[in-house]
């Protein structure tokens, strides 16, 4: 049996489960920038499945999106990351249950 | 496109990616987060997508996990103050998850197999991105910089 696209989706769905998982059941911020991450990754592997089962594969435009989306993945990651160091400078914690100072 | 190496290489990254979501030691989280990304980069790889696992591999492992790392460095004395699990947003993982399952499953025009194509090369990807793509590069490159003066904002000290 050689895989469908179908088993791709799956396994895509599968990983973007998990970093919603980490996302809302973590409560350490990096752990939810990790979180992201691997959603982030699950919707790579979406385009880069659907260029490869596609009809018209040649123009390769699956792989274009794909690359674009990893470079918007590391700008936001290195952002998150400086977001995380800069709380932790501020409030000693980065448990994101502790900063609450907005809250009305 | 092997199956074996492809059921090897699918029970490896979603395990990986499971232990990075839910291990309570931070650097072991980190470890695991790195494997997940050189599954998903075999995945890239089974796919016929080459240039986008190797940039998968070079970014990710070489630079956002040494990140993560560092930011776990940086902020250790918080390490190991990860309370329990929220059971609420498991619940609702587990539903997203059956949901989309259930869609796919559904979806009967999914159901393909791969059509044969040629490689795609390097050659080729430069070249869509120096013509068809320059502008969408060219935005990139601003958003890169932008990000990185962002960051060195960010993490600068305050002065008062």
């Amino acid at each position: 049996m050689t895989p469908t696209l179908q088993v791709f989706l799956i396994i895509s769905a599968t990983l973007f489960s998990i970093g919603l998982l980490a996302v809302l059941s973590r409560r350490h911020a990096i752990f939810i920038l990790i979180g992201i991450e691997i959603m982030l990754a699950a919707a790579n592997l979406n385009f880069i499945a659907f260029w490869r089962f596609g009809p018209q594969p040649q123009p390769p435009t699956g792989v274009m999106i794909a690359l674009f989306s990893i470079a918007i993945a590391a700008a936001e990651a290195a952002v998150g990351l400086a977001m995380v160091i800069a709380v932790y400078r501020h409030y000693h914690t980065t448990n994101v249950d502790q900063l609450d100072q907005l809250r009305g | 496109m092997n199956s074996a190496a492809f059921i090897v290489t699918a029970i490896f990254t979603v395990a990986a990616a499971l232990a990075a979501a839910t291990l309570r030691n931070l650097m072991h989280a980190a470890l695991s987060f790195a494997a997940a990304f050189v599954g998903i980069a075999a995945l890239f790889f089974l796919l016929g997508a080459e240039f986008v696992g190797l940039a998968l591999v070079f970014i990710y492992i070489g630079a956002v996990a040494v990140l993560v790392v560092f930011t776990i460095l940086l902020t250790r004395r918080d390490v190991g103050k990860d309370r329990g699990f929220n059971w609420g947003g498991a619940t609702v993982a587990v539903a997203v998850f059956a949901c989309l399952t259930w869609s796919i499953l559904k979806t009967q025009s999914l159901a393909i197999g791969a059509p044969h194509i040629a490689t795609l090369t390097v050659k080729r990807i430069g070249a869509a991105l120096m013509t068809t793509y320059v502008w969408p590069l060219q935005c990139v490159g601003i958003l890169l910089t932008a990000a990185l003066i962002g960051a060195l904002i960010l993490v600068m000290e305050e002065r008062r």
